[in-house]
């Protein structure tokens, strides 16, 4: 069976959902080789193979930290050259778009982004997109060349298919090109203790209805309650209610959770484009007109300074 | 010496119109109100910026696209880019992402550039690849999603913010940007602006000025092919209720019966 690569989202080892998904996308299509790069790739290994990666490639250097992006994209061609792959999936964070998109023009393959589905076609893998604010769904492929296709995170539900998970020595060699963009310092973020946004099963987010950075805690307490991440709209963002890396929409994160929980939020294309694809849209605005409405399954209006502190009692006189 | 300063600019539908693909399952251009694609506004204020703070800077704004493109050429010189170029071809039809990146590649190797300043993805495509592409292709140090961006002594440094990390990045010039919406308002054009960009001279060039072959681009070249577009059905009226005291309890409810508590 070919072989697919999948490249490995992770920190210092400990493996992000993500790329669990993309293993059981890559099963569909061929037998799943995983580029680790970077330390852990023991840690990893395990649960790699625990989810149907017959071997890991790795590779560690410290240019991988040092410059941005190209090292990464050398050990990947590496990778490459050694599997001859039928196809390579790259989770779509904004890092991993830009590996997929020079990967692409080395090796003369075709490049598609945001998958929001993949199955195996008479032509190669088929990949399902949300076009257009997620108003268009299209079904592609890539017509010449090895496929480069970056995946969405919750595209699939990850699922457990033992493999061997071999770790095999990678050989890289980091060409001088590749050094030309330092990082002269990293600023690791905080982590909030929440989930993941763009990985998190239920996302409450607030907009500029929240009123203020000091309010906030009021939609973090309705996530507490049902162990969701936080979002926030771009309006709420660029007032400097809550920081950039929870924006959801267009520049911002795109989220795909079960849940979505609007609040504030009046539903611009722009914030659309980042989650109308979640399975279950509920919204809280004291506007009847607000277009969020026309996606909810559930809304509310009314007050969200009245609905949501209630709703976060109930949830918890709920869950005991 | 004067730094010359590329930008790349893209003209899109409008995300506000009922955007839709033609017959051959391209985006429909013609169908629809277009502009400026907003991200590459920033690119545009950026650039002037960068501009500003040189000895001597000359910009130029390039964009790939049917005959309106030139809308978007002409609203980027208005805010005070001095010109530009516009490739414009039949055979471009339907170019996916590795078919530009190469037109774009060819293009800016024959205007000349010391610094390359994209946006961080297109409203259209939204695939945000172009950036990294262009770097590859010219073998240049890519320096992308920056939220600040300053040149100085032949160099670019940077502020790109990452999921995991905020990093501050250098590099030598020549090399190509990209900027997020998170790097300062673009400025509005000036009646002055306005009118002056009448005047600034916009360059047409076909695939045979830049020595690229018709196969290489357009939908027959495309590396990708769409097979299925289809509208998403339009999701189902859900439940709107009116709080009157009970919305919250309502929700619960809901919440509860789809088994999220
Ligand atoms: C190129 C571009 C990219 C963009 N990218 C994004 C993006 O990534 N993400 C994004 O979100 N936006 C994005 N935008 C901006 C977008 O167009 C909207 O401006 C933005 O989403 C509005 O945010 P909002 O809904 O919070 O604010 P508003 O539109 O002002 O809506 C606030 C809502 O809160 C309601 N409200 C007020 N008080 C209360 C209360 N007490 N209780 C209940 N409801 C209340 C109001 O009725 C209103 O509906 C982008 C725009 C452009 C041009
Ligand atoms: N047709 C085009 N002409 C000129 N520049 C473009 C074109 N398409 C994309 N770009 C540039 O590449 C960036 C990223 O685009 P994309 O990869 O399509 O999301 C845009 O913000 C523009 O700066």
């Amino acid at each position: 069976m070919a072989e697919v690569l999948v490249y490995v989202d992770h920190v210092d080892g400990a493996v992000r959902k993500p790329t669990l998904e993309l293993l059981t996308l890559a099963r569909r299509i061929g037998e799943p080789v995983a580029v680790h790069l970077g330390p852990g790739a023991e840690q990893a290994a395990a649960v790699l193979g625990e989810h149907g990666a017959v071997k890991v490639l790795t590779a560690d250097a410290p240019e991988f930290a040092e410059y941005l992006v190209a090292p990464k994209v050398d050990a990947l061609q590496a990778a490459y050259e050694a599997v001859s792959p039928a196809a390579v999936l790259v989770p779509s964070s904004a890092e991993g778009k830009e590996i997929a998109a020079r990967l692409a023009i080395r090796i003369g393959g075709g490049i598609i982004t945001d998958a929001v589905d993949l199955e195996a076609g008479a032509e190669g893998p088929v990949a399902t997109q949300s076009v257009f604010a997620a108003s268009f769904t299209t079904k592609s492929r890539v017509s010449k060349g090895t496929p480069v296709i970056t995946v969405k995170p919750n595209s699939a539900a990850p699922e457990a298919a033992p493999a061997a998970g071999t770790v095999e020595q990678l050989a890289v060699t980091i060409g001088e090109k590749s050094k030309g963009t330092k990082v002269v310092s990293r600023t690791p973020r905080e982590s909030t203790g929440r989930p993941e946004l763009t990985e998190a099963a239920i996302v409450v987010s607030g907009g500029r209805g929240v009123g203020g950075a000091e309010n906030f805690p009021v939609i973090e307490a309705l996530a507490d309650s049902l162990g969701a991440a936080v979002g926030a709209s771009r309006a709420a963002v660029d007032a400097g209610w809550y920081p950039h890396t929870h924006q959801v929409g267009q520049t911002g994160k795109s989220v795909s959770p079960q849940l979505y929980i609007a609040a504030g939020i009046s539903g611009a294309i722009q914030h659309r484009a980042g989650m109308q694809t979640s399975k279950t849209i509920v919204a809280i605005n004291k506007d009847a007109e607000a277009p969020i409405f026309e996606l909810v399954d559930y809304g509310v209006v009314g007050d969200l300074f009245d609905v949501v502190p209630q709703l976060t009692e109930e949830i918890k006189t709920r869950k005991g | 010496m004067s730094l010359r300063i590329v930008v790349c600019v893209k003209y899109v539908p409008d995300a506000t119109g009922d955007r839709h693909f033609a017959e051959d399952l391209t985006v429909d251009r013609d169908d629809v109100d277009g502009l400026l694609s907003e991200l590459d506004e920033y690119a545009v204020e950026q650039a002037l910026q960068i501009a500003d703070e040189a000895d001597e800077a000359e910009i130029t704004v390039l964009t790939i696209g049917p005959e309106d493109a030139k809308d978007a050429l002409r609203k980027a010189l208005s805010m005070g880019a001095d010109k530009a170029v516009h490739v414009e071809d039949d055979d471009l039809h339907g170019t996916d992402a590795v078919g530009t990146s190469l037109v774009l590649a060819k293009a800016v190797e024959h205007i000349g550039y010391d610094l390359i300043v994209c946006g961080m993805a297109s409203t259209d495509g939204g695939m945000g690849v172009l950036p990294a592409m262009l770097a590859e292709r010219l073998g240049l140090p890519q320096v992308t999603l920056l939220s600040e961006v300053s040149v100085e002594d032949g160099k670019v440094t940077g502020r790109r913010d990452g999921d995991a990390a905020s990093e501050q990045l250098e590099a030598a010039l020549p090399a190509v940007v990209s900027v997020t919406d998170q790097s300062g308002e673009a400025r509005y054009p000036s009646f002055k602006g306005i009118m002056a960009a009448k005047k600034k001279p916009v360059e047409s060039l076909d695939l045979s000025d830049l020595g690229i072959e018709a196969d290489e681009v357009g939908l027959e070249g495309a590396w990708t092919a769409v097979d299925e577009a289809t509208e998403r059905p339009a999701r189902t009226a859900g439940t709107v209720v009116t709080d009157e005291g009970e919305g919250a309890k309502q929700l619960a409810e809901f919440l509860a019966g789809q088994k999220f508590i």
